[in-house]
């Protein structure tokens, strides 16, 4: 198993280097290289899946990384049910996004750069599912936001989209400062940053306090990449970067790692019962908070990237309230129907040449019919419709919360399980059907997408479809999904009865028949859909003044604060291009460099001084 | 009697004496005008010298009467001073011949600097440090000069030769007055003396502090480092590649064996000179470069800052700290060899071109060499993957493990601030657009092999550090007994 | 008898002497003079030394120390002569050049 592990990191890190040393001569024909890379990642994968199935687990050193002293870290890989259902998802969801990259990035001047900045987010998202430590999961933790941010920012001549990489990387520094001090914090407590060993090591010889802060501090760094409150301004700017980068990154597999993580170190957040307490309700709090966002946005995408924040708070209130195996499974599907979305999405903004707004799209569903078909079939897995996986994975979390006695968090929950249903149907009906508010122009070049796009849908709609049937029917020792997973999770209890997944369904019908009522009964104009009607759709509009709030209380005080710094410093600075301290220290640069006069006698002197002061010095202690 | 004669303790720095010795020959026999032939023997001098320290590892011997030592401290060094000088030779190769200034006598006075430096790696003596310290920088000072007729080369070669000597008068007379104190210049024979009270005899204070100007010469430490900017400047760039990595790892070698085999018990003392002769290397150093335009400059700046961080090691002491303190100087020299080499590699309207400015747009046209260089700069700056992260780590954990953590603090402070400088280099090859004519590549094999050795060197010691880590640990344990 | 610390004494005050030289004058000649001042009268620390401890070790010092001397002569000589060549003038002032 060792060699067929390491293997499945190792083809997409061959594609990186290969297109990025000879991108030049590849040029357009770089997806010849990067996509058999994640195929064969993914069989391994897949190879590594079957011997875990069969009960077969794996850790081990590819070499010793850093010795110092006590401090020793090996580059460790570990496979478990945990990490080989990730890794399954990262490259088969990761394979079907490259496929569909290779059609939707066809002519882009920065072909080749853009699978090899995909190419090594699949390696590092592999190694963060692979890390058996604390420090390479940092590691890999941190190049799968360098790899966001590359991507983010990959038309990089807009200014939009380079502010938005930018602010992507920063957010998430807030996220990373604390992750980091959690992992020291691991250190100075256990000694180690071995997962095994720390788990081990977790018992009640350490303080809840300890435990606590531990918990929270990785859970900040959860926050931070996984876009929960109040971290999640990133995400939705982050819609600037290509469609199947938002599929991949910011909706299937980097936007969970946060997930991944609390469930990877659900020892120490139980440890620390309030931790989890506060996981579940920042995960609530987030997901009614973006669903009711989601409600009003006209960007397609945008909608789209709300509705991922909101989902992941669905996967950290399963997780927080203690059900892991239900959040991981929401998880698997959610990176089924999101990417799925998020694909369907792309492939109409390439139908209508670039369009992203849904006030300027309608009914193009008769010319898209792969698209919309697929599109539909996502959309109703989001929103819950019995029988695709949506459904199985919500319900099992909706159950969980209202089994472990959080009814408040349930009834969060079940609101916002109704607003998602009618924000994803009103995309629905406003881009696929009703009347058609295309230009002109772009009403004249509708056209279905090629094969290469269209078939990763298909098979994205199939997964949605078949993946809850087949592994999220519930029975008497719970689902086949958390009896694959139960070596790693604590046994969760059996099944629940029927009353919760009636009333889920029950709101997930409301929502559609009322986003029916409101923009599929009938034509609308793109006036109504836009204009705010009231102070609370109008908050809705402006994302409840979040990102206004953070440029009020940090972004501007803080440029503020630095404009001063450099109208007061600006002592003889040539250099005009660092600000704040930066400008201080280049102050006294300039200042200090005067003493090197360039005369012989100069320099003497101050050797001599020198001298002087050391013997002085050394005279003056052995007194 | 004739004193016995080890040739064992010696075989490396001989290998290098003789090779440079069967140069002078070549030199004289009549060739079509090229040199290259002497430097593929000096090379081969020096590898055959490298293979000899590697024979003779684990050896643990005196020779000379304890003139000179044979330990695993001296094998290391030879082993960087080995690898800087053969960099050095390769760099020079091409580069020479297009400033029209090849010449045999320039890769013959390369071998007998590697000698000199050997000779300071392993003194047990300090009259042996003496003398190895005037063999490589006599050769020095005429390489920094070599560009004859260019009024920089010959203000280098004269600022180093004038404040080189004046440093070697301090440091002579240091070694009379402990001489004076102690009796003898014999490393053991003061530790001995030390141990017996003669610490504090003002006699040994003073010729110590005299010692310490001296070294501090050598290492380009605050207050001693004025001369570093403008020899770095003025001297050929293959030379300022020789003078920022062997000179300076021969003397923080003898630096480190004075210290650590002579002056152990007294560490107090000199710890808390050379804290301060640390945080005044980085400060001063790191904020000057910020100012510098010059690329050569401002890597002069950054040697000075870079002595400041080893100096960070050496307060530490013991096999923690040397330990760090020899693995970084084996980082160093791979990282400032292929940083000086890229440099050496580019020309703009036919001169050399060292100017910030003239790498604007470097990755455009060279996205090869461009990345090499930004991968030297990032292993200054010390940011993984890279060499010269693992080595400041190693460096400050041995500062935070002996208690000097407000060291380390200040250490990681002035890492912050040099950022600025050697980040702006890469927003230059990457962001910028050039204006004027462009910077064009001379390409070069020679050149182009020593960079990839370099690169092997930055890319191995950053990912891989474990054994050269345990190497280097080991070679500082014959100083402790 | 001339007793031994007025050795000493007087190679502190040539020592001296030198480190003013080097300081205050311009030419290089006459700052490579002073700076062989400093190493004689680091030779001359030695011998006295040597006489104070009763072994001949420090002269046998003072012989290699004038042989580094010498060779720093040939070697600085030719730096001097070769920068007069260029600037016919000899004062080390003129040596800024490279600065800040």
């Amino acid at each position: 198993m060792a060699r067929l592990v390491w293997l499945i990191p190792l083809f997409p890190l061959v594609g990186t280097l290969v297109n990025a040393l000879f991108g030049r001569v590849i040029g357009h024909r770089a997806h010849w290289i990067a996509v058999p890379a994640l195929g064969a990642s993914f069989l391994a994968s897949y190879a590594v899946f079957v011997r875990v199935s069969g009960g077969e687990t794996y850790t081990g050193d590819l070499f010793q990384w850093i010795a110092a002293g006590s401090f020793q870290t090996a580059i460790t890989a570990q496979v478990d049910p945990l990490s080989a259902v990730m890794l399954l998802v990262v490259t088969g969801v990761g394979f079907l996004i490259h496929l569909y990259s290779a059609g939707y990035m066809h002519g882009d001047d920065g072909y080749a750069r853009f699978f090899t900045y995909l190419n090594l987010f699949v390696f590092s998202m592999v190694m963060l599912v692979l890390a058996g430590n604390f420090l390479l999961l940092y590691v890999f933790w941190e190049a799968v936001g360098l790899c966001s941010y590359l991507l983010i920012g990959f038309w990089y001549q807009k200014q939009s989209a380079s502010d938005a990489g930018k602010k992507a990387f920063i957010v998430n520094r807030v996220g990373d400062f604390g992750f980091g001090l959690g992992i020291m914090l691991i250190w100075t407590t256990f000694g180690t940053l071995d997962y095994g060993e720390v788990f081990a090591r977790a018992d009640a010889s350490v303080s809840v306090a300890t435990y606590t802060a531990i918990a929270l501090l990785l859970f900040m760094g959860a926050c931070g990449k996984s876009a929960q409150l109040p971290l999640h301004t990133w995400l939705p700017d982050a819609m600037e970067g290509p469609t199947p980068v938002s599929a991949l990154i910011h909706a299937a597999t980097m936007v969970t790692a946060g997930v991944y993580m609390v469930a990877r170190s659900h020892k120490l957040f139980e440890m620390a019962p309030v931790s989890l307490e506060i996981v579940a309700w920042v995960g609530g709090l987030t997901a009614v908070f973006a669903a009711s966002i989601g409600l009003v946005q006209t960007d397609i995408k945008r909608v789209l990237a709300y509705s991922t924040i909101s989902q992941l708070g669905y996967m950290f209130a399963g997780v927080g309230v203690g059900a892991y195996a239900a959040g991981i499974f929401h998880l698997v599907t959610h990176a089924f129907f999101k990417a799925l979305l998020f694909l369907g999405a792309g492939s109409v903004i390439h139908g209508l040449s670039g369009e992203q707004d849904l006030r300027k799209m309608g009914a193009i569903a008769p010319r898209m019919r792969v698209t919309a078909v697929t599109f539909v079939v996502g959309a109703a897995g989001l929103a819950g419709l019995p029988p695709l996986a949506g459904f199985f994975s919500k319900d099992e979390i909706l159950a969980a919360a209202a089994s472990e006695g959080h009814t408040l968090l349930f009834l969060l929950l079940l609101a916002g399980a109704f607003m998602t249903a009618f924000y994803i149907f009103r995309v629905v009906f406003l881009a696929l059907f009703g009347a058609s508010r295309l230009s002109h122009e772009a009403a004249h070049h509708v056209h279905e997408s090629p094969a290469v796009m269209t078939v990763p849908l298909a098979v994205l709609a199939g997964l949605t479809v078949v993946a809850g049937l087949a592994l999220g029917l519930p029975s008497a020792h719970g689902t086949a999904f958390s009896r694959f997973l139960a070596p790693v999770f604590p046994a969760e209890e059996a099944a629940r009865g029927l009353a919760v997944p009636l009333v889920s369904v029950v709101v997930a019908v409301a929502g559609v028949l009322l986003a029916w009522l409101m923009y599929g009964r009938r034509p609308v104009t793109a006036e109504e859909i836009a204009v705010p009607k009231n102070a609370l759709h109008s908050l809705l509009l402006h994302k409840y003044y979040v990102d206004e709030l953070y440029d009020a209380v940090f972004v501007r005080p803080l440029f503020a604060l630095s404009g001063w710094c450099a109208r007061v410093f600006d002592l003889g600075v040539i250099d005009g291009a660092v600000n704040g301290i930066g400008r201080l220290v280049v102050a006294w640069a300039q200042g200090l460099r005067r003493v090197q006069t360039g005369f012989v006698m100069n320099y003497a002197l101050g050797m001599l001084a020198g001298a002087v002061a050391i013997v002085a010095f050394l005279l003056a202690r052995a007194r | 009697m004739l004193p016995l004669i080890s040739f064992r303790a010696i075989a490396p720095g001989m290998a290098l004496a003789a090779t440079a010795c069967l140069l002078l020959l070549l030199d004289l026999l009549p060739t079509r005008g090229r040199k290259d032939h002497l430097a593929v023997v000096g090379l081969a001098g020096v590898v055959l010298s490298m293979i000899l320290s590697l024979g003779l590892w684990g050896s643990d011997e005196r020779a000379f009467n304890g003139m000179v030592r044979l330990d695993g401290f001296a094998l290391f060094f030879n082993l960087v001073i080995g690898f800087a000088t053969g960099l050095v030779l390769l760099l020079s190769i091409d580069y020479l011949r297009r400033q029209g200034m090849e010449s045999g006598e320039f890769y013959i006075l390369v071998l007998f600097s590697a000698v000199g430096m050997t000779l300071m790696a392993g003194a047990g003596d300090l009259i042996v440090i003496f003398l190895g310290l005037e063999v490589m920088s006599l050769s020095l000072y005429v390489l920094a000069g070599w560009f004859e007729g260019r009024l920089e080369a010959g203000e280098a070669s004269m600022k180093y030769f004038l404040l080189g000597a004046f440093a070697s008068g301090f440091f002579l007379y240091g070694i009379a007055l402990i001489f004076g104190a102690t009796g003898s210049t014999n490393l053991d024979r003061i530790a001995v003396a030390v141990a017996g009270g003669a610490a504090r005899d003002p006699l040994l204070i003073i010729g110590f502090g005299l010692l310490v100007a001296g070294f501090g010469f050598k290492i380009s430490s605050v207050p001693f480092h004025m001369w570093t900017a403008d020899v770095y400047q003025g001297a050929p760039t293959s030379v300022t590649a020789l003078i920022a990595t062997g000179s300076k790892a021969a003397a923080f070698a003898a630096l480190l064996r004075v210290l650590l085999s002579a002056l152990r018990t007294v560490q107090p003392d000199w710890a808390v000179l050379f804290w301060g002769l640390a945080v005044l290397s980085m400060t001063a150093g790191n904020v000057v470069a910020l100012a510098q335009q010059n690329i050569k400059r401002m890597l002069a700046y950054s040697s000075i800052a870079h002595a400041g961080y080893i100096l960070v090691g050496v307060v530490a002491g013991g096999a923690l700290g040397g330990g760090g303190v020899l693995f970084y100087l084996l980082v160093y020299t791979f990282t400032t060899a292929g940083a000086f080499g890229v440099i050496l590699l580019l020309e703009r309207d036919g001169r050399e071109a060292v100017a910030v400015s003239d790498l604007a747009g470097l990755a455009t046209r060279h996205p090869v060499l461009a990345l090499t260089f930004s991968v030297f700069l990032l292993s200054l700056v010390g940011i993984p993957p890279t060499a010269g992260f693992v080595g400041k780590f190693y460096l400050f954990g041995a500062a935070v493990r002996t208690g000097y953590v407000w060291l380390a603090v200040i250490g990681v402070v002035n890492s912050a601030i040099a950022a600025y400088y050697y980040l702006r280099l890469i927003v230059f090859m990457y962001m910028r657009e050039p204006e004027g004519s462009p910077t064009v590549l001379v390409p070069s094999l020679p050149a182009g092999l020593a960079l990839a050795v370099a690169l092997w060197g930055v890319v191995q010691l950053g990912v891989l550090p474990a054994p050269f880590l345990d190497l280097a640990q080991a070679a500082v344990i014959p100083l402790l007994r | 008898m001339v007793p031994e610390s007025h050795y000493v004494a007087l190679s502190a005050v040539l020592f001296v002497i030198g480190v003013v030289g080097v300081l205050i004058r311009r030419n290089p000649l006459v700052i490579f003079m002073s700076i062989e001042l400093m190493l004689n009268a680091a030779n001359l620390a030695l011998v006295a030394f040597g006489q104070r401890h009763g072994t001949a070790q420090g002269q046998a010092l003072v012989f290699f120390v004038m042989c580094v001397a010498a060779a720093e002569v040939a070697v600085g000589l030719a730096i001097i002569v070769s920068i007069f060549r260029m600037r016919r003038r000899l004062s080390v002032d003129e040596l800024s050049l490279m600065r800040w």
